[in-house]
């Protein structure tokens, strides 16, 4: 199998865009990949879009972005893994490459969720579970099925609301120097704290915005891009798991299993000792749709141990210069989360911090040269772990 | 409040918004407005209502079961694994026809949740709260919690009961 190198990335800035049509918004994203690798469309040889749409008006995405990217007639198709559909897109480019079907491939992630009014995005969200069994007869809305793992981790832990607030705090801290976030100021506690109830024990401030946005990577086989760039930066491993639709199915409510287990495959991998995975990553992108998501992906990647993950946030481990930088872009909390395009953007921005790229006050130091991507779709439905490093796999 | 009253009161929102987009064409000659950012949008004319019809064959003994006041689960007798929500197929063993097991009512909350910002198709109820309990036999039901008090590791019961103002039967959780 052949070592996978991103050439390009693109990002948008994310927010409400009713400036453009989710099509106009793809090719902001597509364009800047395309500038950034040097390559023009004819050299694309197969494309993937990641969008989960049903907010948004066009049913087949793929089709109409790559018409209006000039990307047709190469061959595409649309991925949906819920709130991991970007890592998803990226896996099927990756994998095209890797087997040595494609050279040069592009994935894209794209969201327009305002094209929908809010309260009908929180309907079509909320039925992201086991439809009949929680939706239908339950009512479980999207923030409800994190907060009940946030009650579950609470009370077996003892973490509390505070712990809660601190990682919104570091990703507001963050969003307000990322010129692409969505939100581009600080918080303090006490606007936590009094911040409006949305689905017991979380509140507004503990979750992710509804977002438009999309992110585009370049990708190319090793012997290509030697060719195009100097600075690749390489796919290591990809662990990808799933998890069941009904939460009532799941035996423990304080982690998120598939979350762990992609953990432990792309680890073993790229040859990782679990227990301590924090000290060969430079940063890691973790998904937190919501606060208590950030928390329980510490545990799931092994950068803290069970029931330990809410103390990394209240020491302030996970700012620059802490054990380990998480979501320093402003993470889905503050940065935004476009749902098909977040894991895509979280490739960008390993990709960029690894390059030296970031914004002004977001920057890590880059020591081990390699970062990690967490991306949990559903809660836990689907889960990708991806590793990139600016040095060249072994095999 | 009937659910004919909440079917009205949506019909009233929908008919205004549709009269309210008819003066936009009116008044502009397309349906276009500015939202909040000054940007021009196309609003969609062609709406679209959306009612999925679930097939429930397989498990209809479930339905009948909750009419005759009981809570069934499937148990494949093979290897005897619990489903519920009920099945009719055990994936493990790949066969069908499982035998219909009673739930036990007592069980214990593993988490909760108090829904405030709610999904517009249950905006005619107060907050509700969902909980996941662990039934005596190990098995979690999803189901609203009925009380006023709640907390994770609270004893439990499961019960029958009617969705008003729908009118049909589904199951609750109470404190035991």
């Amino acid at each position: 199998m052949r070592n996978v190198a991103i050439i390009g990335t693109g990002h948008t800035k994310f927010g409400v865009r009713t400036d453009v049509n989710l099509q106009e918004l793809a090719w902001e994203a597509i364009k800047q990949a395309l500038e950034e690798a040097n390559l023009d469309q004819k050299d694309i040889q197969y494309f993937v879009v990641g969008n989960v749409g049903s907010w948004s008006a066009e049913e087949l995405p793929a089709v109409v972005v790559g018409e209006y990217s000039d990307l047709t007639p190469k061959g595409t198709m649309r991925v949906e893994a819920a709130c991991a559909t970007g890592s998803a897109a990226l896996r099927d480019a990756y994998l095209a490459i890797k087997s040595g079907e494609a050279d040069i491939a592009l994935a894209v992630g794209v969201e327009q969720m305002h094209q929908s009014p809010n309260p009908q995005v929180v309907e079509l969200i909320g039925r992201a579970g086991d439809y009949f069994w929680e939706f239908e007869n339950f009512g479980l809305t999207f923030p409800g099925y994190y907060a009940l793992h946030a009650s579950a981790y609470m009370a077996k832990y003892g973490a509390k609301e505070e712990d809660l607030g601190k990682i919104a705090i570091k990703s507001h801290h963050y969003g307000a120097r990322n010129p692409y976030a969505q939100f581009q100021k600080e918080i303090t506690m006490d606007e936590y704290l009094k911040s409006k109830p949305v689905a017991y024990p979380l509140k507004l401030l503990d979750s992710s915005p509804i977002t438009d946005g999309a992110a585009a990577v370049v990708l190319a086989s090793e012997e290509v891009a030697k060719k195009i760039t100097d600075s690749p930066v390489w796919i290591v491993s990809q662990g990808v798991a799933s998890g069941t639709a009904n939460l009532s199915k799941r035996t423990d409510f304080t982690h998120i299993e598939a979350a762990y287990l992609a953990a432990q495959q792309a680890y073993s991998r790229a040859g990782i000792n679990f227990d301590e995975a924090w000290r060969f990553f430079d940063v890691a992108e973790v998904h937190d749709c919501f606060t208590i998501a950030e928390i329980m992906a510490y545990e799931d990647l092994g950068f803290a141990k069970r029931g330990e993950g809410y103390l990394l946030a209240r020491e302030e481990q996970t700012y620059i210069g802490g054990k380990i930088p998480v979501n320093v872009d402003g993470g889905l909390k503050a940065k935004g989360h476009p749902i098909g395009a977040t894991g895509i953007s979280m490739a960008v921005a390993i990709t960029r911090q690894l390059l030296y790229r970031a914004p002004k006050g977001t920057q890590v130091n880059v020591k081990h040269g390699m970062g990690i991507s967490h991306n949990v779709g559903g809660t836990g439905h689907y889960a990708y772990v991806t590793i990139f490093s600016t040095r060249r796999p072994s095999s | 409040m009937t659910i004919n009253d909440v079917r009205e009161k949506l019909q009233q929102q929908i008919s205004q918004l549709i009269s309210s987009l008819d003066q936009v064409v009116q008044m502009y000659g397309m349906p276009i407005i500015q939202d909040k950012n000054g940007n021009p949008l196309w609003i969609d004319v062609r709406e679209m209502t959306l009612r999925y019809q679930i097939p429930i064959k397989k498990v209809q003994k479930f339905f009948e079961g909750l009419k005759e006041g009981k809570i069934l689960a499937t148990k494949c007798n093979k290897c005897g694994t619990i489903y519920f929500p009920p099945q009719d197929d055990c994936p493990k063993c790949k066969i069908s026809g499982l035998e219909w097991v009673e739930m036990p009512d007592e069980g214990e909350l593993v988490a909760y949740t108090i829904i405030n910002v709610k999904p517009p198709s249950f905006s005619h109820y107060q907050d509700y709260i969902v909980g996941i309990a662990k039934m005596k036999n190990g098995i979690n039901v999803t189901a609203w919690v009925n009380s006023k008090e709640v907390k994770v590791g609270m004893k439990v019961k499961l019960r029958i009961t009617k969705r008003e103002p729908e009118n049909y039967l589904t199951y609750e959780l109470i404190p035991a």
